[in-house]
C-alpha cells in the first residue's frame, strides 16, 4: 500500500528550497489576475492559492512553440542545408502543484506521442524528465466534471506524488519511485503515518468528490454510428455561436495538434513546431487551395467528434477529455462541452 | 431587463409568425454565470429561449456577415453601429434586416468580477442596478456601475442608432465622459517606454485569435496572419509576430471600430486589446471628426479622399 506522510508547512517550504539543487522547479505563479506554470527562480515558491491555472500544464512537456532543428543556408559552410538537432535541457524537472486532471491528461496525450509504432522524441524525453507533484482539489470549480470524465479531484494516474492541503499541514501520498526520490531530495521524513494520514486524506477526497455536481454521460458514445453522429442536425445549432478562435484547444490539456514551420533570418534558420488548432481554416487547407473543412460547423464538429467519438473508438480508453472545464470557463461565447457530450450521447438517428 | 426580455420575445414571435424574417439572432441563457450564448431562433415556439441581461456583451453584428436570409437581430447601441458598418461595407443588406433595438445600460465585466473572488462564482443575479454574486462561502451585492466593462463605462452611444423595433424607452446617454484618458497617458510616453508598455501588454498573448474572431470588423476571407502563400507572419509565440498581429489588426479597424469591447471580453488572457483600437478611434475623431457606424449616409474617412484631408504627417 502506498505511503501517506504528514508534512507541516514549515518543513514543506524548507523541502522545496532543497529541491532547487536537484531539479528545475516549475509551479503555478500568479501574474495579473490568473495563475500559469513557469519555472521558479531559486527561492521562489509556487503559489498554491489557486483553483487551477488558466492554461493547462501541457506546456511543461509540450511547449506552444518548440525549436527542433537549426540550419544554415550559407553555401560556404560544409553543413549548409542540413538540419541539426537543437540541444535541449532534459535534466530532471519537477512540477509542483499540477492538478490531477492535467496529470491524467498526459496519459491521454501519450496515446499520440508515444506508441509502439511512433515515438515523438521531444515529447517523450521531456515527459520522462518530469516528476509530477499533484495538488489535490479541495475546492473544485462548478465547471469541473472530472469525476464523470475518468478522473477526479484526488485522481492519482500520471502523478508521482499527490498532496493535499489539510489546514496546518500537507498530506503527501507517494505513488512512484520517482516520487520517493523527490521526497529524499527534499529531505522530508518518509516515516509512515499511515493509518491516520491515509484516513484523513480519504475523508478529504470524499468531501471533494461530493462537491462536484457537474456530470456528463459517455456510456453510449462508443455504440453510436460515426456516420450518423457526423450527420446529426444538432451541429448547426451547436456551432452557431462559435467564433472559431482557438481558445478551447489552447487551454485544453489534451489537445495535441501541432504544425511544423521553418523560419529563417538571413542565412540561418530554425525548424520549430507550434500548437495548432482544428478551429482554424488553415489547419486543413490543401496546397491546391481546397479546404475539406471549409465551414465553421465542420470544424466545430471535428473538435467534438475527435474528443468524444474518434478517440473513444480508436483507443478504447474513454473520452479525450479529463473534465478540467477550462474550455467551458474560457469560451468567449459559452459553448459547453458538457451540453454537446449529452447531445451526442443521447443522439438517436 | 425583464420587460426587455418579454418585449424581445413578443417582437421576435410576431416577426417569425408573420414570416417577415427567417430567423432571429439573439442570446440564450448561458450555462455558466455571466455568460449568454449567441443563438438563432427559427420558429415562434423557440422564441422563449431568448434572454436579455447584462451578460450580452458579444457583438451580434459578427453573426450577420454574408448571410443570405432575412434576419431579425437584437441590437444594443454598439451592435447597431456595427450593423451600420456592415451595411456600408456590403456584408449584409439593409432590407434583409429587421433590427430589434435595445437601449443599453452597459454590460458587466465577467473578468473583473471573477478577479474579485478567490473561488469560482456559482450564481450571478441582477435586479435593477445591483448585481448579486454567489459562490461557495460568499455572497456579495455590487453596484452595476462599478463592474461595467471598461468600454461600457465610457460609452456615449447606448441607444441603437438604427432600428426597426424598439424594446423599451431610449435611455439617457452618458454625458461628460472622458473617453481617452488612458490613450493620452500612453501618448506621453517616449518611444522606448511605449515599446516596453506594449511588450508587457501583449506578453500573455497565446495567439488564439479570440479578439479577432469576436470582432465584427474582422471578416476578411483570409486574415493576413493566415495567408500561407506567401506567409507574411510567423506562427510561433515570438513577440515580434504577436506584435505584428495586434498592431496590424488595429490598423485594419481604424475608422471602423465602435469600441463594442467584444475583443477584450473574448480574450482568455485578459489583455487590454482595446488600447490599440481606441488610439485609432481617437485619431479618427480628431482628424476627421468621425465616429464609426453612426450613419448610413456617409462613407468612412479611410475609404474616401478629400483634398483637404489632414496631411501633417508628410514632412
Amino acid at each position: 500500500m502506498m505511503k501517506v506522510i504528514i508534512i507541516n508547512k514549515e518543513e514543506w517550504t524548507k523541502g522545496l528550497e532543497r529541491l532547487y539543487d536537484s531539479f528545475r522547479l516549475f509551479g503555478p505563479v500568479k501574474q495579473d489576475e490568473f495563475h500559469n506554470f513557469r519555472q521558479l527562480t531559486k527561492g521562489e515558491l509556487p503559489d498554491l492559492k489557486l483553483l487551477n491555472t488558466r492554461l493547462s500544464a501541457k506546456s511543461m512537456v509540450y511547449p506552444q512553440s518548440e525549436k527542433m532543428f537549426e540550419f544554415t543556408l550559407d553555401e560556404n559552410r560544409d553543413e549548409h542545408h542540413i538540419l541539426k538537432e537543437i540541444r535541449k535541457d532534459y535534466s530532471p524537472q519537477a512540477v509542483i502543484g499540477i492538478r490531477p486532471c492535467d496529470a491524467r491528461a498526459f496519459l491521454l496525450v501519450k496515446a499520440n506521442f508515444d506508441t509502439p509504432e511512433n515515438k515523438d522524441p521531444y515529447w517523450i524525453k521531456s515527459y520522462e524528465s518530469n516528476t509530477f507533484i499533484g495538488y489535490a482539489c479541495n475546492t473544485p470549480c462548478p465547471t469541473c466534471f472530472c469525476t464523470t470524465a475518468g478522473c477526479g479531484p484526488f485522481h492519482e494516474q500520471g502523478l508521482d506524488l499527490l498532496f493535499v492541503d489539510a489546514g496546518d499541514h500537507y498530506l503527501l501520498k507517494i505513488l512512484t519511485q520517482k516520487g520517493e526520490n523527490l521526497i529524499i531530495a527534499a529531505g522530508w521524513s518518509s516515516k509512515e503515518h499511515s493509518d491516520d494520514a491515509r484516513q484523513e486524506m480519504e475523508t478529504l477526497r470524499r468531501a471533494a468528490e461530493e462537491k462536484i455536481t457537474a456530470r456528463i454521460s459517455t456510456d453510449k458514445l462508443k455504440d453510436k454510428k460515426t456516420t450518423e453522429l457526423f450527420e446529426a442536425l444538432f451541429w448547426e445549432e451547436v456551432a452557431f455561436a462559435c467564433i472559431n478562435c482557438g481558445t478551447c484547444t489552447y487551454v485544453c490539456p489534451t489537445c495535441w495538434c501541432f504544425d511544423i514551420q521553418d523560419e529563417t533570418l538571413g542565412l540561418s534558420g530554425i525548424r520549430m513546431r507550434n500548437w495548432d488548432s482544428c478551429m482554424y481554416p488553415l489547419f486543413t487547407v490543401h496546397g491546391s487551395g481546397h479546404n475539406p473543412r471549409s465551414t465553421k460547423m465542420q470544424r466545430v464538429r471535428q473538435r467534438f467528434m475527435h474528443k468524444l467519438k474518434y478517440y473513444v473508438d480508436k483507443y478504447g480508453d474513454g473520452i479525450q477529455c479529463v473534465g478540467c472545464g477550462r474550455c467551458i470557463r474560457h469560451c468567449p461565447v459559452n459553448i459547453d462541452i458538457r451540453k454537446v457530450c449529452d447531445l451526442m450521447n443521447n443522439f438517436e438517428a | 431587463m425583464l420587460a426587455y426580455i418579454e418585449k424581445i420575445k413578443e417582437i421576435s414571435r410576431r416577426l417569425l409568425q408573420e414570416g417577415n424574417v427567417d430567423m432571429v439572432i439573439g442570446f440564450r441563457r448561458g450555462t455558466v454565470p455571466m455568460m449568454n450564448e449567441p443563438c438563432f431562433v427559427k420558429t415562434p415556439e423557440d422564441v422563449d429561449n431568448l434572454v436579455w441581461d447584462s451578460n450580452c456583451g458579444i457583438n451580434l453584428a459578427n453573426y450577420l456577415t454574408n448571410r443570405q436570409e432575412k434576419i431579425g437581430i437584437v441590437a444594443k447601441g454598439c451592435d447597431s453601429r456595427n450593423i451600420v458598418t456592415h451595411i456600408i461595407e456590403n456584408k449584409i443588406k439593409r432590407d434583409q434586416l429587421v433590427i430589434i433595438g435595445v437601449p443599453c445600460k452597459g454590460m458587466i465585466d465577467r473578468h473583473k468580477i471573477q478577479a474579485m473572488f478567490e473561488t469560482e462564482i456559482e450564481h450571478v443575479t441582477e435586479l435593477d442596478d445591483k448585481i448579486t454574486i454567489k459562490g461557495v462561502g460568499f455572497e456579495k451585492t455590487l453596484e452595476k456601475k462599478d463592474v461595467l466593462q471598461d468600454n461600457c463605462a465610457l460609452c456615449i452611444h447606448r441607444n441603437p442608432v438604427i432600428h426597426d423595433e424598439l424594446v423599451g424607452d431610449l435611455v439617457d446617454e452618458q454625458k461628460n465622459i472622458d473617453r481617452y484618458k488612458d490613450i493620452r497617458n500612453i501618448e506621453t510616453l517616449s518611444p522606448e517606454e511605449k515599446w516596453r508598455y506594449f511588450d508587457n501588454l501583449l506578453s500573455a498573448c497565446i495567439r488564439c485569435y479570440a479578439c479577432r474572431n469576436a470582432c465584427p470588423l474582422c471578416y476578411c476571407p483570409t486574415c493576413f496572419v493566415d495567408e500561407s502563400r506567401p506567409q507574411w507572419v510567423g506562427k510561433s509565440i515570438d513577440p515580434i509576430d504577436i506584435r505584428t498581429f495586434h498592431f496590424l489588426r488595429a490598423y485594419h479597424c481604424a475608422g471602423r471600430c465602435t469600441d463594442c469591447g467584444s475583443c477584450e471580453r473574448a480574450c482568455p488572457m485578459g489583455i487590454k486589446v482595446r488600447l490599440f483600437t481606441k488610439k485609432l478611434e481617437k485619431d479618427c475623431l480628431e482628424l476627421f471628426d468621425w465616429e464609426a457606424g453612426m450613419t448610413l449616409e456617409k462613407r468612412p474617412p479611410l475609404d474616401t479622399y478629400r483634398p483637404d484631408d489632414p496631411d501633417d504627417f508628410i514632412k
